[in-house]
């Protein structure tokens, strides 16, 4: 009988001074199939992408490609064996065209000299053939994610490699990109090559996988027919206990404006022209708004220009009733607004503090931990730190003294977010708060949100999660190109329709209260 | 075997073992470039260096010149706490040495040409220091100019600025600028009986104890202040300290005015005991900035740690001296010196192979404790 799996492993243990990263994993991937690999942040998932690749060298367990033994020792043999990955975080040149970036590393030369005609018949068909459309002379600054994308899958294709992996590929793309991604991945299993899935996105493996391994722990839950099983079972087998995908929230009639923004325009960084537009909003106490979006289309910006990151070019901020547009970012601060800023590690932490420093960096300087001659007040600062990680379950190997490098990712937003909702703002500006999270502590994340919002205090959330933005706010403003051209309820609204706005497909600049009605008209 | 670890992954050990791991491995690579040059003299070479003043057999003598190295040491410690703080904060203030040199052109020039005191020298000293930080820090906050290409054009700026200044207080028959003990007793600086304990070495003064206080206060500000919290937080992440209010660009603009006004000190300590004139000619920038550089390293970044390893640069510079002359060349003495100093920078790359190596040996462990069970 012929061998039905390209790649198997079997019962491989890894272990890293303190932890077991994989213990006794099994993965096997069937010719032909989409396989989903599932589980949430250090389940283990990486460290098996890493051993598959020969990264890292397992203590047990042997690693089979079509039925026959291998030796994995570097990623040069993972390619020598068709393996190829698709990175969450594209591993793509900016300023070199698609046709470079595929090449790249596999040139095909005559006597030295570039053949790049050869190497253009080759893309050209292969974009046919699997339905990947790209541009090969774009370059890849100029292309959106979605492209850019498909030149990582084009990228592997082009090496002829058979087994492909995906990692959490879905996690920058639109609606409407996703569709076409899973599309994709169809037309490539059923052109005979085998897939790897990785993700914690469940409707996404319910969509498009044949099957799905779990992980949790490091450990190897079990593997399921995809058609068999719920979403429920999955996430149970993810995480262990049932989760709530829904967020329970009371209806709330909001309250007095807190935050409101007339005609704000921000400039951009990274092209000339402005990266906010015009935009003018307000958000009250007791409600939760969501800016939703496409990566990168301005949202960035509008949150530098609230919290005073950037200066605002023209429109104004008020907040509570006072004109803030010109305010310090610290005035801000300390009248009452906080954040929870995009990049954890860019801005919500110094790296190489400890915990309990990163915890008063938006108070080190109150009377409680700063005495009048100027000194820190260790012991307060200790205490502080101590109840916070008490309060908010902040998980570290030594407590307050942990350098917050070396927490884990959903620690730090733990700590961030604890740092910030003990504030008490009246306003918190909330930005992509669950980026990189697993589903626990998403549920954790969404519950404080939503919290805030009960207590009667304005909240203001960018996201880029689907899922979130359709379950978390009260109202919804889509943000395209800098501009806010749609205001959605998220109860009387789809994710298809959302998808519309998002791509620039859609837009209506009425008030929310008639936002349904325009839409229908529009379509 | 599980405590023995535990104290070689504790920083401050790794510190140490790293500075320790580059002085030795300085002194071979010296003792091997000795070796090239001469065979027959490396070996007594390289004990001249490391015995420096323990050569003399009289205690009164050997301590006689151990107070001149240390007399030496007081700037060599203020320089290298003037790029260690510039460098908690994320700065590279190369510019030590220009702001050492002007330093030295406003102490001498208010000492002999003014005929100020000493408790006036030293604040204009400082003041000059801090002006051309100053100037690094506006530039680098305001216009985004490196740090590092301010600082060596200023470099030259000051030192030619400062051979202009102090040509008028020069000797007619010499390059030197005039002795301040003939010519402004009130600027020299007061021995208060430290003169005594060292063999009545007058060049040993108040500057030495001085110099130690202000180590112990950098560490004291460093790690134990709101501003210290502040500076530090800007250097390890100038945009969260943005992002948490504080003002990163005046927290840049004023560590490098205090990192300058330490190197002006610094300059003040020792052209202000008398025991070096300044020579209006020089074409180069003097050499203790640079050196500060090293000893900032090889202390481990570290305030208190700096005056030990400023203490061991200064005195295999001073060793130095002693070499062979009739073997070796006479600038032998600096080549060695400077070889040891170079590997003294590689601290923090030992540093990063100790805990690879650490961290490699925990490995292995680990997967014969798994195999065992």
């Amino acid at each position: 009988m012929e061998n039905q799996y390209a790649i198997e492993m079997l019962g491989i243990t890894k272990i890293f001074p303190g932890i077991i990263a994989n213990d006794d994993i099994t993965l096997q991937l069937k010719k032909g199939e989409i396989h989903a690999l599932l589980g949430e942040n250090g389940a283990g998932k990486s460290t098996l992408m890493s051993v598959l690749f020969g990264l890292y060298q397992p203590e047990k367990g042997i690693i089979k490609k079509d039925g026959k033994e291998v030796r994995i020792q570097n990623p040069n043999d993972a390619n020598d064996l068709g393996i190829g990955m698709v990175h969450q975080h594209f591993k793509l040149v900016e300023c070199f065209s698609v046709l470079d970036n595929i090449i790249l590393g596999v040139e095909p030369t005559k006597n030295g000299l570039l053949q790049k005609k050869e190497a253009r018949e080759k893309i050209l068909e292969l974009s046919e053939k699997y339905g990947l459309k790209v541009n090969p002379d774009a370059l890849i600054e100029d292309i959106t994610v979605g492209m850019q994308q498909r030149t990582e899958i084009l990228k592997m294709l082009y090496r002829e490699n058979e087994i492909l992996i995906f990692d959490e590929p879905t996690a920058v793309l639109t609606p409407q990109e996703i569709d076409e991604l899973m599309q994709i991945m169809r037309n490539l299993s059923a052109e005979g090559k085998s897939i790897l899935f990785i993700s914690h996105k469940l409707n996404e493996i319910m969509a498009v996988a044949d099957r799905c391994t779990v992980l949790r722990k490091g450990k190897y839950i079990g593997t399921v027919e995809v058609a068999n099983t719920t979403k429920e079972e999955l996430s149970r087998m993810m995480v262990g206990r049932n989760v709530e995908f829904a967020v329970h929230k009371e209806d709330k009639t909001p309250g007095d404006v807190i935050l409101q923004v007339n005609g704000l325009t921000v400039a951009s960084k990274l092209h000339k022209n402005n990266a906010v537009k015009d935009v003018s909003f307000d958000v009250r106490s007791g409600e939760i708004v969501c800016i939703a979006g496409i990566d990168g289309n301005g949202q960035t910006e509008l949150v530098y220009g609230l919290t005073g990151l950037e200066p605002v070019k023209s429109g104004t901020v008020t907040f509570k009733g006072k004109d803030i547009t010109h305010a310090s970012i610290r005035e801000r601060s300390v009248s009452g607004i906080s954040h929870i800023p995009e990049d954890r590690h860019k801005h919500g932490l110094v790296l190489d503090y400890s915990l309990e420093d990163n915890m008063i960096l938006q108070r080190y300087f109150e009377p409680e931990f700063t005495s009048k001659g100027g000194t820190l007040k260790r012991p307060n600062i200790r205490a502080y730190a101590e109840r916070l990680i008490d309060q908010y379950d902040v998980r570290s190997g030594q407590g307050p003294i942990t350098k917050a490098r070396s927490m884990s990712g959903g620690n730090q937003q733990k700590a961030i977010i604890a740092r910030e909702l003990d504030k008490a703002p009246e306003l918190l500006i909330a930005v992509q708060p669950t980026r990189g999270l697993d589903v626990g502590a998403i549920e954790y994340i969404h519950k404080q949100l939503v919290a805030q919002r009960d207590e009667g205090r304005a909240v203001l959330l960018v996201s880029l999660e689907l899922d979130e933005v359709m379950t978390v706010p009260d109202r919804i403003l889509v943000m395209y190109e800098g501009e806010i051209v749609g205001e959605l309820d998220p109860k009387k609204t789809t994710a298809e329709e959302l998808g519309l706005y998002m791509s620039g497909a859609k837009r209506n600049t009425g008030s929310a209260k008639d936002a349904g009605k325009e839409a229908v008209v529009n379509e | 075997m599980n405590k023995k670890e535990s104290i070689l992954k504790k920083p401050a050990m790794q510190t140490l073992l790293s500075s320790l791991a580059c002085i030795i491995l300085g002194l071979f690579i010296g003792f091997i470039v000795l070796l090239f040059i001469d065979a027959r003299g490396a070996a007594s070479a390289l004990y001249d260096i490391v015995r420096n003043f323990f050569r003399y057999p009289s205690a009164a003598v050997a301590l006689k010149y151990f107070g001149n190295t240390i007399v030496k040491t007081a700037p060599l410690l203020m320089c290298s706490l003037s790029i260690l703080f510039a460098y908690k904060t994320g700065l590279f203030n190369i510019g030590v040495a220009g702001q050492y040199a002007l330093g030295a052109g406003l102490a001498l020039y208010t000492a002999l040409y003014l005929q100020l005191p000493w408790f006036v020298c030293i604040p204009l000293s400082c003041i000059s220091g801090a002006l051309l930080g100053a100037i690094s820090g506006f530039l680098k906050a305001y216009c985004n100019v490196n740090e590092v290409i301010s600082g060596i054009m200023l470099n030259w700026l000051s030192l030619y600025s400062t051979n202009m200044l102090l040509y008028s207080v020069k000797e007619t028959a010499s390059p030197y600028t005039k002795n301040i003990v003939n010519v402004n007793h009130s600027a020299l600086l007061p021995n208060i009986g430290l003169d005594k304990l060292f063999n009545n070495n007058q060049y040993v003064t108040v500057a030495i104890p001085l110099a130690i206080l202000i180590s112990v206060l950098v560490w004291f500000i460093l790690e134990k202040t709101k501003f210290g919290y502040e500076l530090k937080a800007t250097g390890y992440n100038k945009n969260a300290a943005k992002y948490c209010g504080m003002k990163e660009k005046t927290n840049m603009i004023l560590t490098l005015i205090i990192a300058g006004a330490l190197a002006g000190l610094g300059a003040a300590m020792f052209y202000l005991t008398g025991y070096e004139q300044w020579q209006c000619t020089q074409s180069s920038v003097p050499g203790m900035g640079f050196n500060g550089i090293a000893a900032a390293f090889l202390g481990g970044l570290h305030p208190i740690g700096a005056i030990f390893s400023s203490l061991f640069i200064q005195h295999i510079t001073e060793g130095g001296a002693y070499v062979d002359k009739k073997l070796y060349c006479s600038q032998i003495s600096d080549l060695i010196s400077a070889i040891i100093i170079y590997l003294c920078g590689f601290v923090l790359f030992m540093k990063l192979f100790l805990n690879k190596w650490l961290n490699k040996r925990d490995e292995k462990k680990q997967q014969q404790e798994g195999g065992q069970a």
